[in-house]
């Protein structure tokens, strides 16, 4: 009773605030209810009993990676996007196409309901020691790896936004 | 005790509003956040299987996306910043060339 209730709380700050994502047409707006999306995910992730990432969402993309979002918002002065044809077109054509593909999925999940079971709040609990035993024992090679590529995209990011001498 | 299909559900809900505001939006900016909602919505989902199967690889492919969408993230503004640069502009209708 308690999940359901929580559940649909969070779930529904969740869609209203990429809703509200979807429709606001300045973009600070629009970072700011990412945000709100990020943060009920967040809080959705604890009940899900993955306690560590719930932090890390918060901390990382909540915090750091819309932070820097923001910043480039304000650094670049962006205002209201205008409406183009462009916009038209993708409407026309996209939105039935992303209905057909929302109700897919939902028809697929649905018929495949019983197969999935239900899921319960404690169930399952990952602590932090568990999920560090797993990312440096079984997951050794690609944590490695993704620090290789985090350390490229830090050069990529330093070229790419340096200014070109004349 | 709730489906998990609700958790899937949600996912979907959240990756279809990322789709639609990629197709629709022009600003560039606000096109990178819905790459951001869409990883978010996939991230629900990854979680959801995890707590479901009971396995901690889930959480683990998790921080895998994270890091990915930071290195994303960063690169990706930054070739905001030099498109803005020489263009002046954050319309994606305007940005048609390949070359900065």
């Amino acid at each position: 009773m308690l999940h359901t209730i929580l559940f649909f709380i969070f779930a529904g700050i969740c869609v209203a605030g990429a809703l509200n994502f979807l429709l606001q047409s300045h973009p600070v707006n629009s970072a700011l209810s990412l945000i709100v999306v990020m943060g009920s995910l967040a809080l959705l992730f604890l009940l899900l009993g993955a306690e560590f990432v719930a932090a890390v969402q918060v901390i990382v993309y909540a915090g750091a990676v819309m932070v820097l979002f923001v910043f480039v918002i304000m650094l670049l002065n962006a205002g209201e996007e205008e409406h183009t044809r462009g916009n038209k077109v993708a409407l026309l054509l996209g939105v039935p196409g992303l209905v057909v593909f929302f109700g897919l999925i939902c028809w697929t999940l649905s018929s495949a309901r019983l197969q999935f079971g239900q899921v319960q709040i404690g169930d399952f609990y990952v602590p932090t020691n568990d999920l560090g035993i797993a990312l440096f024992r079984e997951f050794l090679l690609p944590f490695e790896v993704t620090s290789i590529l985090v350390l490229i995209a830090i050069m990529g990011a330093v070229v790419l936004a340096r200014r070109e001498r004349q | 005790m709730i489906p998990l299909s609700w958790y899937l559900i949600l996912g979907a809900i959240l990756f279809a509003i990322g789709v639609a505001s990629f197709l629709i939006k022009r600003n560039i900016i606000t096109i990178f956040m819905s790459i951001e909602l869409m990883l978010n919505a996939v991230n629900l989902t990854f979680i959801a299987f995890a707590s479901h199967w009971h396995q901690v690889s889930g959480q683990v492919f998790v921080f895998f996306v994270m890091v990915v969408a930071a290195a994303e993230a960063a690169v990706g503004l930054a070739i905001v910043l030099s498109v803005f640069r020489t263009r002046e502009t954050l319309n994606v209708d305007q940005v048609n060339l390949l070359k900065l």
